[in-house]
């Protein structure tokens, strides 16, 4: 009992240091709270791996899902400065789209599907990525006109994500689909761990897009041009950056990740009518944990989350995955709100 | 005849407490510019806190657990549904609210969600997913059990006249109109010495009683509540599609958006029971894109709802005015006041 | 001949007016400064011109063409830049991509350009891939006028150029506004720092309460009893 009031008293004193550290020297709170949450990270995953090899596996194969979503998001937040809340329903329409498209049959090697799959995401991508720059200029492009504030817009987006899911309940109903039924066995790999062809397809499939969306952010004139309009709005502006041509850029190649994204969440349980809203906070929390506009922050920010999600299955009911993503998210805004990439403001 | 008159009434009270909802949400984002998505949270713990102060304890067995179960009167009941949700407010407050806006609406979705997913799990707590039945109803024994809805009817009315005069009191004292002078501009109330945290805070918390009262009211009325009944959906976003409706900013404005919308909500549910089978399996699906649309449409087309504010610049007019001034500012300088143009 | 005009320009945010009608004149190859106190209007009239603030009353002329109300946008590629006071060059850009995206809207080879720019600030030419947001002060202002003369512009307006810089660094942005002016690009620049900004102006204009008080030549305001009085420091 003492040795608890003791630990309780330390801790307290732990807590008031870092509140006196956060008023008095807001740099060094800064740069403590970088490195400190890093080492937090890093010992976290070291202490995971340990514990539950299999876990984290899981957690890396829906972290590469959630990322797919969160950059989209992240660039879509850095770069028109709202929240949007029908990411998540984006990646669902995605994922149904590629479900009307898809001719099963056949199979790539081991894999559950066969060429069928990915003829049927690349339909997915195109219609939500030009189906986002259509919607940009119905809904956003007026409201931006009009000079709303960044909430209207963040409230619109709920509007339409109730939307999606409507029509897609009117079309398939809530009842789950699934692209490929059968039993597709795992692979035993060493450590004990257990994956299945389909889910290193997911991960293959999220590296390339990811290497593809980095050459297009770091290499191509338009990609640094979203980066710039992340950075400085008004300076892009003065420079004399097309902002609408780089929103309509930012909407095709978000959109077009959100399909790929909820098109591979499909491949790895069902599609249900809720698999977008569901990940929503997954998505939030990752996009700000990596820091907003970022989308380094992003991949980092879902591997935690997602790592986080899986691994805290073997304390706490599963029901409760998605309250892990919550305080992971409320911890970082009271700590470091511009999250672990984000921009000093 | 009879029961179109019972059909009504049912419509009133429903009407009603949606009401109290939207001005609980009016109080938040119509007047002070709090970006809450998650007033199914409120919603949860102002029913449930009623739910288990006042029905009987719990059977126990395989089926009813819950805690408490004081069989305390209504009153107490509502007063701590209001005290819960207005806590609750405090401990989501406290780390958000100095933050950027839409923040608060992520961190809102978030709680609203936990708490969920906390009352399905936790059977112990509030009997879990099969929900708390036998929730009492006020004042049951003075009439008739076949005409005990026009008595809630009025409980009702009555509760709402009484959260309506106590916001619109609030809004028109001093206290109200630091309220607005945030909304519209927070570093220029800062600047005039307000403690912008600590108003934000007062109205996040008086809405969000309001909120818990609405699920208190609900609780009652209906008798059972389960973690359905929280869906983020139902909870939160037709109260916000009735709030900009009606017209944010305004109190009657808001109770006009929930009859409005709460009408139309069920007008379609009736009307579709006489439609071709296709439509009538599908009526909650054609609902739900309604109100998608409902909202999408209200904030292109009558961005100041059927109501729109009063006595003032409409809440957009004035946020238009400041967006442009932040177009015209260095970038950085988001936060717009004309008298610190440096030039 | 006269490069940019502005005449009775009338501006302001939302409801507040700040100019009530100022003009300027800008001639070929001639550093333009304007100065006066906090509130005059000056940032306002930059942005004005530039486009960013509707103009209510009154008329911009570049190169003899009116160009009231365009955007930013034509502004640009009609060869006028513009330099803001701060926050003036993208974070997480490194250097030379900063500079890329100040010929966002060139089409042909910009690279000899960006050489030649380079080498007129070798600062910043040393750490052409470090980000931005990493260098310092003066750095960032030499890089904001490099990505400003990316699209070799007629006219340069700069909001305070030497504002929260020390002292030998503002020797530095003055002497490097010379270079611009003598490579052909007439400058207006708003300048809290008075006296040095005049020692090196053809013409200066003082505002105040958001119109003309003074003009004149660098020289004569320099001179000028009410100017040494009130902005000059006796």
């Amino acid at each position: 009992m003492a040795e608890l009031v003791a630990r309780a008293g330390k801790a307290r004193t732990l807590l008031t240091t870092l509140v006196m550290l956060r008023r008095e020297r807001p740099d060094l709170f800064d740069a403590a709270t970088g490195i400190g949450l890093w080492v937090l990270f890093g010992a976290f995953l070291i202490f995971a791996v340990i514990t539950d090899l299999q876990l984290v596996v899981v957690g890396i194969i829906l972290g590469s899902i959630v990322a797919l979503g969160a950059i989209g998001l992240t660039l879509v937040y850095g770069i028109m400065k709202f929240a949007n809340f029908a990411h998540g329903d984006m990646m669902m329409c995605g994922a149904y789209l590629a479900f009307f498209a898809f001719i099963s049959g056949g199979s790539i090697g081991p894999l559950s599907f066969g060429y069928g799959m990915i003829l049927a995401i690349l339909v997915a991508m195109i219609s939500v990525g030009v189906g986002s720059v259509v919607i940009d200029r119905l809904v956003y492009h007026p409201l931006r006109q009009r000079g709303s504030g960044v909430v209207v817009f963040a409230i619109a987006s709920l509007g339409l994500a109730i939307t999606f899911r409507a029509l897609i309940l009117l079309w398939w109903g809530p009842q789950p689909q699934i692209y490929v039924t059968g039993i597709h066995p795992a692979w035993d790999l060493p450590f004990g761990v257990k994956i299945k062809p389909d889910q290193i397809f997911i991960i293959a499939t999220t590296l390339f897009l990811i290497a593809a969306v980095y050459v297009l952010l770091f290499r191509t004139r338009i990609g640094k041009a979203m980066r710039a309009m992340s950075d400085n709005l008004e300076l892009a502006r003065v420079s004399g950056i097309n902002p609408d041509q780089v929103i309509m850029w930012t909407w095709l190649i978000g959109g077009s990740l959100a399909a790929v994204a909820g098109v591979l969440l499909g491949i790895q349980s069902q599609l249900t009518p809720d698999m977008g809203f569901s990940l929503l906070l997954p998505l939030f929390a990752a996009t700000i944990l990596g820091g907003i506009g970022s989308p380094h922050g992003a991949l980092t920010g879902a591997m935690v989350v997602s790592i986080a999600q899986q691994v805290s299955t073997s304390w706490i009911d599963p029901g409760y995955k998605v309250a892990v993503a919550f305080i992971l998210l409320i911890l970082m805004l009271a700590v470091r709100p511009r999250g672990l990439f984000g921009m000093k403001t | 005849m009879e029961g179109l008159i019972a059909y009504l009434i049912s419509f009133a009270i429903f009407s009603a407490i949606w009401a109290i909802f939207a001005l609980g949400l009016n109080v938040h984002w119509g007047y002070t510019g709090i970006f809450n998505f998650g007033v199914a949270g409120f919603f949860a713990v102002g029913a449930y806190t009623s739910a288990i102060l006042t029905t009987e304890p719990a059977a126990g067995g395989t089926y009813q657990h819950y805690i408490a179960g004081y069989s305390l009167p209504f009153v107490v009941g509502l007063a701590a549904a209001a005290l819960a949700s207005g806590a609750l407010a405090i401990l989501i407050g406290i780390p958000t609210l100095r933050l950027r806006e839409d923040y608060l609406a992520i961190a809102t979705i978030g709680v609203a969600e936990t708490l969920r997913r906390v009352a399905m799990n936790e059977d112990w707590l509030v009997n879990g997913t099969r929900g708390m039945i036998g929730i009492p109803a006020p004042l049951f024994d003075l009439v008739d059990p076949k005409d005990y809805n026009r008595l809630y009817l009025v409980i009702a009315l009555v509760v709402l006249a009484i959260v309506y005069v106590a916001i619109e009191r609030g809004i028109r004292s001093p206290w109200g109109r630091v309220l607005r002078a945030i909304r519209e501009d927070e570093t220029t109330a800062a600047a005039s010495g307000k403690s912008v945290t600590a108003f934000r805070m007062q109205s996040f918390v008086f809405g969000a009683m309001i909120m818990g009262i609405g699920g208190a009211m609900y609780a009652h009325y209906i008798r059972a509540v389960s973690p359905d009944t929280f869906e983020p959906l139902f909870g939160t976003f037709i109260i916000w599609a009735m709030l900009i409706v009606g017209g944010s900013g305004n109190n009657k404005g808001a109770i006009v958006g929930a009859f409005v919308v709460w009408g139309i909500w069920t007008g379609t549910g009736e009307m579709a029971q006489r439609m071709p089978g296709f439509f009538e399996v599908r009526v909650h699906y054609f609902r739900l894109l309604f109100v998608g649309l409902l909202i999408v449409g209200a904030l292109l087309l009558r961005p100041q709802g059927i109501l729109p504010e009063e006595r003032r610049v409409s809440l957009f007019v004035g946020r238009k005015e400041k967006a442009e001034a932040r177009e015209a500012k260095p970038p950085g300088q988001s936060t717009v006041d004309p008298r610190d143009e440096d030039g | 001949m006269t490069m940019l005009e502005a005449r009775e320009v009338v501006s302001g945010y939302g409801e507040v007016e700040i100019l009530h009608g100022v003009s300027i004149k800008v001639e070929e190859e001639q550093i333009v400064t304007i100065i006066g106190p906090n509130g005059a209007g000056k940032s306002t009239l930059l942005k004005t011109v530039f486009g960013l603030l509707p103009c209510r009353r009154g008329r911009v002329l570049f190169g003899g063409e009116d160009v009231t109300g365009q955007s930013p946008q034509t502004m640009v590629r009609k060869g006028m830049c513009y330099v803001p006071q701060s926050e003036n060059v993208f974070p997480t850009l490194t250097v030379q991509e900063n500079l890329e995206m100040g010929a966002f809207i060139r089409r042909d080879n910009y690279r000899p350009k960006m050489e030649e720019v380079l080498a007129l600030f070798p600062d910043v030419m040393e750490r052409r891939h470090t980000r931005a947001g990493k260098l310092s002060g003066g750095q960032r202002q030499m890089l904001a006028l490099a990505r400003a003369l990316m699209l070799e512009p007629r006219v340069l307006l700069l909001d305070e150029p030497s504002a929260s810089l020390a002292p030998n660094m503002v020797e530095l942005v003055f002497a490097k506004i010379s270079d611009i002016r003598r490579s052909g690009v007439a400058i207006v620049m708003v300048e809290q720092n008075a006296r040095e900004s005049l020692k090196l102006s053809n013409r200066g204009y003082v505002l105040a309460m958001g119109e003309n008080r003074l003009e004149g030549t660098g020289e004569s305001l320099l001179d000028s009893e009410e100017v040494g009085r009130l902005y000059l420091g006796g």
